[in-house]
């Protein structure tokens, strides 16, 4: 009955370029490649204005490599080919690919103490584009979109007490675009809630800037209606010694795809990304993250869980982790476990470990997709405890893991109740 | 005064290589108050006996009967067999990452007793029996066996066996590991336990040290998938000073081993 596998992904390159010098098929080799051309927290944006496949030397299978640009028109119609679109179902995208997105974005009510600054400001703000530039075409489709940003700044030194809410309401099926922007300044401390609710067909970027020594908590829960279609490119930048913490929560929606870009621009700087996913039948919830350590000492660590159950229920979780060339002393672990619960739901997991530098203090990665454990399982029924109320303690126990993380009583309570909401769905 | 009935239990498992009989004609009747030694070299099928009493769905029972007081125990579910008073101490305790020790215990003592301990008692009772066997207080906030090192994790056995007060209790190898001082603090618990009148114990186990401080009315050695030789504690005097040597029977016992580690594997 186990059906535990445990996939050693491929360290380096995931697409089918032709042999490049360095790498070999299975791209283990330390890149000979001078990176120093593509070192940048921002990749492209330093490069030059935008980018076509990374710059000089650097391969388009290389993490580095992937196009970015704040032009739409830079990016090509989507197929569905597209390595990081191929797991996504662009027909129920509706739109968010190909229509201009100008249908009224969710509502943005934010509640936050009054050291923390809130302003909606216009698309020529010097903040917009100060943390994030659009890794693809749905992204850059709602950096062209959209209207009004909303922009979150915690001033230097601020320790705010208790949390940041920002409530993002649905507006309906229109496709439309949203902007965010979060500055936590110098030497802050925060959390910041991102609640997603409602229904809505929104591409939504969400910039993330962690000064010098600040210490930011984002918190992105998608309690979407079973008809929206959400597409959340969240980029983090980080300045030296900042800390930041991440953590995703998908339960609703239709199509949720969340791409976190974690970028170091300075050393001593730490970042936790997490992530909770449970999929019910028919429900396509995808999270690709990627972690550029583009300089050196700086820690990352990436755990993702997620469960999954019902007919056509599908996750998806690419970990995409670069250690460039001068990222020395790095150290950096990422994790994905997924638990099946029925027949009929597909887990893709993909880590991707790329290492340029043999200089480093750790580099891991890890996946496993499974169905209950067994053993697990048979400890709990020694013990006298059912079938069913044992699988709903090692699932609630899986996805604690996660809840425990966040430090919100509120919001774990919050969500400790929306994952018995799920369990009770099928009844496990 | 309860009776567990073992009457000669076949039991296979199935490998790779085919289906290989590991335990090959075991009887025992363990009652109310007794404590059985079960003695034997690694791959001997002691394990299997008690993961099969307890129900492991990796062993398939061929022939032969379990009963408990008349009841059939191998016609009941895991969590049925536990129910009517069997309890294991496992040899390899898992880690259930997640859930509370506190919540574990307290889920388990309730569907065993079949309503939902008072809790001032219960924690009263819980804190009790972690202090009798030096386990930290804060070990309830932590989750099931998780980065408990293997002593922590034998005591943490025992706890469950003071606490939901089996009718037969197994315990599979909980000596092996244990440092000492370890040892006695959990041959104390089971004593404890014991000591109330109300059990009867099956003690797995390849050394004679822990039968120093646990006082067996009754040794069995298994080599092979079979009882070879019966007796009283003398019998125990007799293997720590000759070993198992003298029940050598050659391949047998090699293949068991081989079979017992894919098992394992």
């Amino acid at each position: 009955m186990t059906d535990i596998t445990t996939e050693k992904a491929r360290i380096g390159a995931p697409s089918a370029q032709p042999f490049i010098n360095g790498f070999t098929e299975e791209g283990e080799s330390l890149s000979p490649l001078n990176a120093a051309e593509s070192k940048s927290p921002l990749a492209g944006e330093a490069v030059k204005r935008h980018s076509h496949g990374g710059g000089v030397g650097v391969p388009d299978s290389s993490r580095a490599g992937r196009l970015t640009s704040y032009k739409l028109a830079d990016f090509k119609a989507l197929t569905g080919m597209e390595e990081d679109w191929r797991f996504t179902p662009l027909k129920r995208l509706r739109g968010l690919h190909t229509e201009v997105l100008n249908g009224a974005a969710p509502s943005v009510s934010v509640t936050a103490p009054d050291s923390v600054k809130v302003e909606t400001v216009g698309r020529d703000d010097r903040r917009i584009g100060s943390a994030a530039i659009p890794e693809d075409r749905v992204s850059a489709n709602a950096w062209e979109n959209f209207a009004e940003a909303t922009v979150i700044t915690v001033p230097s030194e601020v320790q705010v007490e208790g949390e940041v809410s920002v409530l993002l309401a649905g507006q309906g099926t229109e496709a439309s675009a949203q902007h965010i922007v979060i500055v936590a300044e110098k030497f802050s401390k925060s959390v910041v809630v991102l609640d997603h609710q409602g229904t809505a067909v929104v591409s939504e970027n969400v910039e993330i800037l962690v000064e010098d020594g600040a210490q930011l908590t984002v918190i992105s829960l998608q309690e979407w209606n079973d008809d929206a279609v959400h597409a959340s490119s969240q980029q983090i930048k980080l300045g030296r010694d900042a800390k930041f913490k991440h953590i995703v929560v998908s339960l609703g929606g239709d199509l949720v795809r969340v791409t976190p870009s974690a970028r170091f621009t300075a050393p001593g700087a730490e970042v936790e990304l997490f992530g909770l996913y449970f999929a019910d039948a028919g429900q396509h919830l995808e999270q690709r993250l990627f972690v550029d350590h583009a300089v050196a000492n700086c820690k990352s660590n990436v755990l993702y869980k997620g469960a999954l159950q019902g007919r056509n229920a599908h996750t998806v979780w690419v970990g995409d982790v670069l250690i460039r060339k001068e990222a020395e002393g790095t150290d950096t672990y990422e994790a994905n476990r997924n638990l099946v619960l029925t027949d009929g739901a597909r887990a893709d997991s993909v880590p991707n470990l790329e290492i340029e530098t043999g200089l480093i203090a750790g580099a891991g990665h890890a996946s496993a997709t499974g169905r209950f454990d067994d053993q697990h399982l048979f400890y709990l029924m020694a013990r006298g405890i059912p079938e069913d109320v044992a699988r709903r303690l090692v699932v609630r126990g899986f996805l604690n893991e996660i809840i425990q993380k966040i430090n919100v009583p509120a919001i774990e309570e919050r969500l400790t109740e929306a994952v018995e909401r799920e369990l009770a769905a099928t009844n496990h | 005064m309860s009776t567990l009935e073992i009457k000669d239990l076949h039991v296979s498992i199935d490998t790779e290589q085919g289906t290989k009989e590991i335990l090959k004609g075991v009887s025992l009747i363990i009652r109310t108050g007794e404590t059985h030694a079960i003695m034997g070299p690694n791959g001997s099928g002691k394990s299997t006996l008690a993961s099969t009493i307890a129900g492991h769905p990796r062993y398939n029972v061929t022939s032969g009967t379990i009963t408990l007081d008349g009841e059939d125990v191998l016609a009941m579910s895991v969590d049925q067999r536990a129910r009517a008073g069997v309890f294991l101490a496992m040899q390899y305790p898992v880690e259930v990452p997640g859930v509370s020790m506190t919540n574990f215990l307290r889920t388990a003592k309730t569907a065993i007793d079949g309503e939902a301990p008072k809790l001032r008692t219960w924690t009263k009772d819980v804190k009790a029996a972690m202090a009798q066997l030096r386990i930290d207080a804060d070990f309830t906030q932590r989750n099931v066996n998780e980065g408990f090192s293997g002593g922590e994790k034998k005591r943490v056995e025992i706890l469950q066996l003071e606490l939901f007060k089996p009718k037969f209790a197994i315990l599979d190898e909980t000596d092996s590991g244990l440092d000492v001082d370890a040892l006695k603090v959990v041959s104390e618990g089971v004593n404890r336990a014991h000591g109330e009148g109300n059990m009867g114990t099956l003690l797995i186990t390849h050394y004679t040290r822990i039968l120093r401080y646990i006082k067996p009315d009754f040794v069995h050695v298994f080599v092979d998938g079979q009882v070879v030789e019966e007796g009283g504690p003398e019998l125990a005097d007799r293997l720590e000073e000759e070993g198992y040597d003298r029940y050598a029977t050659g391949a047998g016992a090699v293949t068991i081993a081989a079979a017992d580690a894919a098992a394992q594997a």
